[in-house]
C-alpha cells in the first residue's frame, strides 16, 4: 500500500476508491439518478440481455452518467427482447426492445443525455397492482 | 477493475454474528463463485443495520432489497432468484406488523424513516475492514482539512459554535472540553476515547467501533491536534472482542498508509493510537476511575477537581470523549458547524443514537434528531409494543437513569427534558417495559446491579445501595412496612448528596423515579401484599377453586410443608401462612383447581 503524504495524496486516493461503494452512495437515494432496467429472465438472456447489462454498467460511469443499473425478471415482452426500461427522474419509465449494445449506445447518448426519443419504444400496456 | 453491478451486505454486528451472518457470508461466496457470478456480485460484511430484532440481515443494492432473518440454507434461494431472475423472496421480505404487507425496500420500513443517521453514517454501509471504503466515505478529509486549513483553536471554535454536548450522558459540552484541555501547559497530553459501555442492554458504542472504527480514530487525531496531544488512547471492555479486532485492523491500515504516525498528511503534527483493555466493571466508565484503570491501578475514582482536563492519565492533561461523541466530529468539521446545530432543541444540538431494547417489536439501534418525542421512537421507530400489550414505562439512562411513563410520550426528547421528567439521557439504553412488568422488581433490578458494581470505596454508594437492595427486596417478599417506604426516600437522597462520584450520586435514580412515577404499586406490595403484574412470587397466592376441586388429596399429599388441608371428597384448602410457594400442589392436580392469584390476599381481607 502507497502511503498517503499530503492532503492532495487523500483526496487523489478517495477518488480511487469511490468507484468501488459507488453503487451503495447512489442506492441510497434512487429517485435522483437514471434507472435502467435490464430484463434478465431466461427470454432476455437468451437474446443476449448480459452484453446489453454490462454495457450500461461499464459505459454510463465513463461517459459521465450518474445511473442505477439493476436486473428484473420478464416483463412480458419476450417478442422484443432484450428490453430495457429507462427511468429518467422526473418522467415516466420508457421501456425500449430490441436492445443490442448498438442501440444501448443510441439510447445512452439521445435519451439519457439529451431527452430525445429513439425507435424501439415498446408502449406499456398494462398496469399492475401496486403501482405507486 | 471489474465493475460490480450488485452489492450484497452482509450485517457482521456482534448481534448478526451471533446467529451465523459469518456462516451466510461464505455460503454466499461460494455460491456466487459456483454461480460464475463473482465478477458481477460484490459481497460485503457491513457493521450492524441496528434492525437487531430481524437479524441477520442481508440487504441487495442497488434495488435496496433487505432481507431479515435470513438462514444459511436461504443462501442458495437468494442467488438463484434475486440474483440470477431478479425476483425477490418474498417469504423473507420485512413484514410490516401494522400493514401486515412485505416492504420491498428498507427506504418503506418505518424503522428507517424517522431516523437520522449521523454518528451511525457508515454502519450498515461499508465494510469496517477495508479503509479504501471508509476513505471513498469522506475518512480523514475532516483531519486533512482542519491540519492544512485551520488552526488548532479556530477548529475547536466550530465545535463550540456546532452545540455538541457528551454523548456519554452528563452533557457536557464538548468544545469547552477541548479548549480547557488546550489551554493547560504540558509536555504531554493525551487523547482518551471511553469505550467502556457498560449499561445493561447498551450498544451504541460497540456498534459503532464495530461498523465504522475509522471515524473514531479520525476524531481522535482531530481532538490531538485541537489540544495538542500526540498519543490516543482507547479504553475498551475486553468483553467486546469484535469491535478490538476491527479497531486493530482500522489502526493498522491507518499507519500502513500513513494517516496515524509521525507528520500526518505531510504537516508537522504526528499523532498515533494504543488500545486500553477494561475488565468489565461499570465505575471504569467514571472518567476518573478510568484512568486509574488505564494506569494499571485498582478502578476507583477521586475527587474532582483536579479535572482529567489538568491532572489525568500518568498526571498529564488528558481529554475524556465517549465513542459516540467523537464519531460527530469529522461529520461537524465538514458539513459545518451552522449544519450540526439546525438539528435538534434549543440546547441539544445532533442526533442521538439510542439501543432500544425490552418489550418492543423492533428491538434494535436507532440514530434520532434530538427532540423527537418518545411516542414516535417507540411506536414508530420501535412498532409497538410486543404482542399489543399496554405501555408502562421506559427506563433510559440505564442503571443511573430513571423511567419515563405515559405522561412523558409527547416530550421532546434532550437532555434537559429528560433531566426534568426525573431520567437522564445516559448513554442511550432504552427498555420499554409493558403492563404485565412489576416497577417494584425493576427499581430492585437496577439496584442489584449497582450493588455489584459499586466500586466500594465510599460508605455511602457501598452500604446505602447494599441497604435500598435489601429495603426492595423485603417490599418484594411482602414484607414490606410503612417505615421501609419512608426509608426508601431518606436513604436514596443521603447516597444521592453524599456519594464520592457519578455512580454513586446517581445510583438512587431508579428507585427515586419509580417511587414517584409509581408509589401505588409501592403501596399495593406493603399494604396490600400484592403484586399486580405477578412478578413477585411471593405475593402469589395458590388457591384452590371450590367448585373444580373434586376432594382427590393428590395436593394434600404432594405438599411438603402440609400447607393443605382436606378430607377425602370434600374440597381442600391451603393455608397461606404454611405454604412455601414451591408450586408441587398445582403440577399434581388433574382439575385445574388450583391458580396463582395476585389478589387473594385482599379479596379475603375486604
Amino acid at each position: 500500500m502507497a502511503e498517503i503524504k499530503t492532503l492532495a495524496d487523500l483526496k487523489r486516493k478517495q477518488e480511487e476508491v469511490k468507484t468501488q461503494i459507488d453503487l451503495r452512495d447512489k442506492a441510497e437515494n434512487p429517485g435522483s439518478q437514471v434507472q435502467v432496467k435490464v430484463a434478465m429472465a431466461t427470454c432476455g438472456i437468451a437474446s443476449g440481455a448480459k452484453n446489453v447489462m454490462d454495457f450500461f454498467v461499464r459505459e454510463l460511469p465513463k461517459r459521465g452518467i450518474g445511473a442505477v443499473v439493476t436486473q428484473t425478471g420478464c416483463m412480458g415482452y419476450c417478442f422484443a427482447e432484450p428490453t430495457v426500461e429507462i427511468t429518467i427522474p422526473g418522467k415516466d419509465p420508457i421501456v425500449f426492445g430490441y436492445v443490442d449494445p448498438r442501440k444501448a449506445d443510441e439510447i445512452i447518448e439521445f435519451y439519457i443525455k439529451q431527452g430525445e426519443l429513439v425507435d424501439g419504444i415498446i408502449p406499456q400496456n398494462y398496469n399492475t397492482i401496486n403501482q405507486d | 477493475m471489474s465493475q460490480y453491478k450488485i452489492h450484497m451486505l452482509v450485517c457482521a454486528g456482534t448481534g448478526c454474528q451471533s446467529s451465523q451472518s459469518g456462516l451466510i457470508y461464505e455460503m454466499l461466496q461460494d455460491e456466487l463463485e459456483r454461480k460464475g457470478l463473482r465478477d458481477d456480485v460484490q459481497v460485503i460484511k457491513t457493521g450492524c443495520f441496528g434492525f437487531c430484532e430481524k437479524g441477520p440481515i442481508v440487504k441487495i443494492l442497488p434495488d435496496n432489497t433487505f432481507y431479515t432473518q435470513v438462514k444459511p440454507e436461504d443462501v442458495r434461494e437468494i442467488v438463484d432468484e434475486h440474483i440470477i431472475k431478479g425476483r425477490s423472496v418474498h417469504r423473507l421480505l420485512y413484514l410490516d406488523p401494522e400493514t401486515e404487507e412485505h416492504v420491498l425496500d428498507s427506504k418503506h420500513m418505518g424503522f428507517y424513516k424517522k431516523q437520522l443517521r449521523i454518528a451511525l453514517r457508515n454502519c450498515g454501509t461499508i465494510d469496517p475492514e477495508n479503509i479504501d471504503e471508509s476513505i471513498a466515505r469522506d475518512a480523514y478529509q475532516a483531519l486533512g482539512m482542519a491540519l492544512t486549513e485551520l488552526s488548532p483553536q479556530e477548529t475547536i471554535d466550530i465545535i463550540k459554535r456546532s452545540g455538541l454536548r457528551g454523548r456519554g450522558g452528563a452533557g457536557f459540552p464538548t468544545g469547552i472540553k477541548w479548549e480547557i484541555a488546550s489551554k493547560n501547559d504540558a509536555g504531554q497530553k493525551y487523547v482518551v476515547c471511553n469505550a467502556d459501555e457498560g449499561d445493561p442492554g447498551a450498544f451504541m458504542d460497540r456498534s459503532i467501533l464495530e461498523g465504522d472504527p475509522h471515524s473514531i480514530l479520525e476524531a481522535m487525531a482531530i481532538c490531538g491536534y485541537c489540544i495538542g496531544a500526540t498519543k490516543g488512547l482507547i479504553y475498551i471492555r475486553a468483553e467486546y472482542p469484535l469491535a478490538i479486532k476491527r479497531l486493530k485492523i482500522a489502526i493498522n491500515q491507518a499507519r500502513e498508509y500513513g494517516l496515524l504516525g509521525e507528520h500526518i498528511l505531510g504537516t508537522d503534527f504526528s499523532f498515533d493510537i494504543n488500545l486500553r483493555y477494561g475488565a468489565g466493571a461499570f465505575v471504569c466508565g467514571e472518567e476518573t476511575s478510568l484512568i486509574h484503570s488505564m494506569e494499571g491501578k485498582r478502578g476507583e475514582p477521586t475527587n474532582k477537581p483536579p479535572f482529567p482536563a489538568q491532572k489525568g492519565y500518568l498526571g498529564k492533561p488528558t481529554n475524556v470523549n465517549n465513542v459516540e461523541t467523537f464519531a460527530n466530529i469529522p461529520v461537524i468539521l465538514l458539513k459545518g458547524a451552522e449544519w450540526f446545530s439546525s438539528i435538534g432543541t434549543e440546547k441539544s444540538k445532533g442526533t442521538k443514537v439510542f439501543a432500544l431494547a425490552g418489550k418492543i417489536n423492533n428491538v434494535g439501534l436507532i440514530e434520532v434528531p434530538m427532540g423527537i418525542t418518545l411516542r414516535e421512537i417507540i411506536y414508530e421507530i420501535g412498532g409497538g409494543i410486543k404482542g399489543g400489550k399496554k405501555f408502562k414505562a421506559v427506563q433510559t439512562g440505564g442503571p443511573s437513569g430513571g423511567c419515563l411513563t405515559e405522561k412523558h410520550l409527547d416530550t421532546p426528547i434532550d437532555y434537559e427534558s429528560l433531566t426534568a421528567a426525573g431520567s437522564m439521557m445516559g448513554s442511550g439504553g432504552m427498555i420499554v417495559l409493558d403492563e404485565d412488568d412489576c416497577m417494584v422488581s425493576v427499581a430492585k433490578f437496577y439496584l442489584d446491579f449497582i450493588v455489584e458494581e459499586s466500586c466500594g470505596k465510599c460508605a455511602p454508594c457501598r452500604i446505602g445501595n447494599k441497604r435500598l437492595y435489601e429495603t426492595l427486596e423485603r417490599i418484594c417478599d411482602g414484607k414490606g412496612t410503612e417505615e421501609d417506604l419512608e426509608k426508601l426516600y431518606n436513604l436514596s437522597n443521603v447516597i444521592k448528596d453524599t456519594s464520592l462520584c457519578g455512580l454513586g450520586q446517581t445510583s438512587p435514580n431508579p428507585v427515586l423515579s419509580t417511587l414517584n412515577n409509581f408509589y401505588d404499586e409501592y403501596k399495593e406490595h406493603v399494604f396490600d401484599k400484592k403484586c399486580r403484574s405477578g412478578k413477585c412470587k411471593n405475593l402469589l397466592y395458590y388457591v384452590i377453586d371450590d367448585e373444580n376441586c373434586v376432594g382427590c388429596m393428590a395436593c394434600v399429599r404432594s405438599c411438603p410443608v402440609n400447607a393443605i388441608t382436606g378430607a377425602k371428597k370434600q374440597t381442600h384448602y391451603i393455608h397461606q401462612d404454611k405454604c412455601i410457594k414451591c408450586g408441587a400442589c398445582m403440577q399434581k392436580c388433574q382439575f385445574d383447581a388450583i391458580s396463582l392469584k395476585s389478589d387473594y390476599r385482599v379479596s379475603v381481607e375486604s
